[in-house]
């Protein structure tokens, strides 16, 4: 467990949420402001597909890094910002989706479907961008309740398949394999192997009291 | 000579092309202060396109081999390339190649022909008539441009010096240096690139080795001093930088199908009836244009070249 100094309790992570909101755009504005720039290189539905599709990423990585954060750390206010963090992917995929099936495609929906039929990276791209949907959805308070926290728990377990066919679509894409794609595989297979430990460890035996003062 | 003495021309002295032919940096640098911190989120952008000297070549024809489709501008030729030994990314080129000198330059003819020998890159330019070829480049990635090249056919070196009956296939090489050429220290692709070409694809009157575009030498990111163009071929066919042209008895090696050898074959004819394995070929996108484009057998050069693969498989020989 990582050693982090306790910070003040916050009482309202809510003041910083608009400003990690705005973080989290950055990506966005910044390829509207180059776009609207003619910055975008000769090719540019292919630099959007690309700028769009790695922030998908990223953002997969930095929703699941929530979680193992706030344990190494113990900052509980950390998981305020998952749902955020989380829909932020899904608003990046839904660019990435949509730019595939609108700019490049142009709704061809014949070689569309062949392409996730017979292409595995777009099939696998498809997939995981497909996974996010009921994720968000269902990513309000209202639905937590409506399906019980179980449940609820139990489906956005998705986000682990989504992650995972996102850095394999990326894999399975490029020409020759450069340590980017590689990287996020790592980030993506060590998130969950983190939670997977957490899960099937063999769980300390509990602490008898005059222990527990020793130890503090 | 107009060629000789303008070598070693500093590109501080040519500002006015620049300008000329990169009206969209204009535009960058006002919006730079903008953009520039928000594009640096952006992996890979520098928003510049660097334009090097390039020297003025004179005395070059038009040819009937030419395609009379809308030519792609220089700053999108010169800047969204595929040329790994300057980096991966498509601005890599444009941004790194600079520092690779190109003069003096010699390219080495050798293996089975009567007359090897090592040519200086000023005597290329001087041994055989310029021609402009605007030919259709299609990238095995699906997209495609249409340029402007200048050169001569490569036919008529191979004539000058006289392959013997033993010489079956060209084999090209592209220079390995790795101090300028930063993408040689890594393992993207093995070093230096080769390529090759059977003996009668090199002799066909569409095969040229151009050493310009656009009235100039070439930029670096382009291949500079010189490089092969076959048309009917995915462009990674068409070997940049050439240092080494030798003849061989048998069907050379090629970097792409080192790399990844189910995926690039020797022919790599443009095909859109034959699928890369993991993408479809039957498509492209014209660079500059929104919608895509049926992909032609051959890149559309079908009536010269389908002559050389009566009676091959050429799903067997990708």
């Amino acid at each position: 467990m990582v050693r982090v100094p306790r910070l003040p309790a916050f009482r309202s992570p809510a003041l910083f949420k608009p400003f990690v909101f705005l973080l989290a755009l950055t990506p966005f504005i910044a390829l509207v402001v180059n776009g609207v720039t003619d910055n975008l290189g000769a090719n540019p539905i292919d630099k959007i597909t690309d700028v769009t599709g790695i922030w998908t990423l990223r953002f997969l990585v930095i929703t699941l890094a929530v979680t193992p954060v706030r344990w190494a750390t113990g900052w509980n206010f950390v998981v305020r910002f998952r749902r955020m963090l989380g829909l932020f992917a899904f608003f990046y995929g839904f660019l990435h989706f949509s730019t595939y099936i609108v700019l490049d495609q142009f709704f061809a929906w014949n070689l569309i479907v062949k392409d996730v039929l017979k292409r595995p990276f777009i099939t696998a791209g498809f997939t995981a961008f497909v996974l996010l949907i009921p994720l968000a959805i269902t990513s309000t308070a209202g639905w937590i309740r409506r399906l019980g926290g179980k449940r609820w728990q139990m489906l956005h377990r998705l986000i682990y398949v989504s992650a995972i066919a996102g850095a394999v679509h990326y894999l399975w894409l490029v020409k020759i394999v450069t340590i980017e794609p590689l990287t996020y595989l790592a980030l993506v297979g060590a998130l969950l192997a983190i939670r997977a430990w957490r899960t099937w460890r063999p769980k300390p035996s509990p602490v008898r009291p005059t222990e527990a003062r020793a130890r503090t | 000579m107009l060629i000789k003495t303008r070598f070693d021309i500093r590109s501080s002295e040519i500002t006015d092309e620049r300008l000329y032919l990169n009206r969209r940096d204009f535009m960058r640098s006002a919006s730079v202060v903008a953009a520039g911190a928000a594009a640096s989120l952006v992996p890979g952008w520098t928003g510049g396109n660097a334009a090097f000297a390039q020297t003025p070549l004179a005395d070059v024809r038009k040819s009937p081999l030419s395609t009379d489709e809308k030519q792609n501008p220089l700053d999108e030729i010169a800047g969204y390339n595929n040329f790994y030994e300057f980096g991966t990314r498509k601005e890599d080129p444009a941004r790194n190649a600079g520092r690779l000198k190109t003069y003096p330059w010699t390219v080495k003819v050798d293996g089975h022909v009567s007359k090897p020998g090592d040519y200086q890159i000023e005597d290329l330019l001087k041994a055989f008539p310029l021609e402009e070829r605007v030919y259709r480049l299609r990238c095995v990635e699906a997209w495609s441009m249409v340029i402007p090249w200048i050169g001569f056919p490569l036919g008529d070196l191979i004539k000058r010096v006289e392959p013997t009956s033993k010489a079956k296939f060209v084999a090209f090489t592209t220079l390995l240096r790795p101090a300028e050429m930063p993408g040689q220290r890594s393992d993207s692709l093995e070093w230096p690139y080769v390529e090759g070409l059977r003996l009668d694809e090199a002799m066909h009157p569409l095969t040229i080795l151009a050493v310009g575009l656009y009235g100039k030498t070439l930029l670096n990111q382009n291949g500079a001093p010189i490089r092969l163009v076959v048309p009917w071929k995915y462009g990674f066919k068409s070997i940049k930088s050439i240092v080494r042209i030798q003849f061989v008895e048998r069907q050379p090696p090629t970097s792409w199908n080192i790399a990844t050898p189910g995926e690039y074959g020797f022919y790599s004819n443009v095909n859109p009836e034959v699928d890369h394995p993991r993408w479809t070929q039957a498509r492209e996108r014209r660079l500059g244009e929104f919608l895509r484009r049926e992909t032609l057998m051959f890149n559309g050069y079908g009536d010269q070249v389908a002559r050389l693969y009566t009676g091959m498989d050429l799903r067997k020989n990708y």
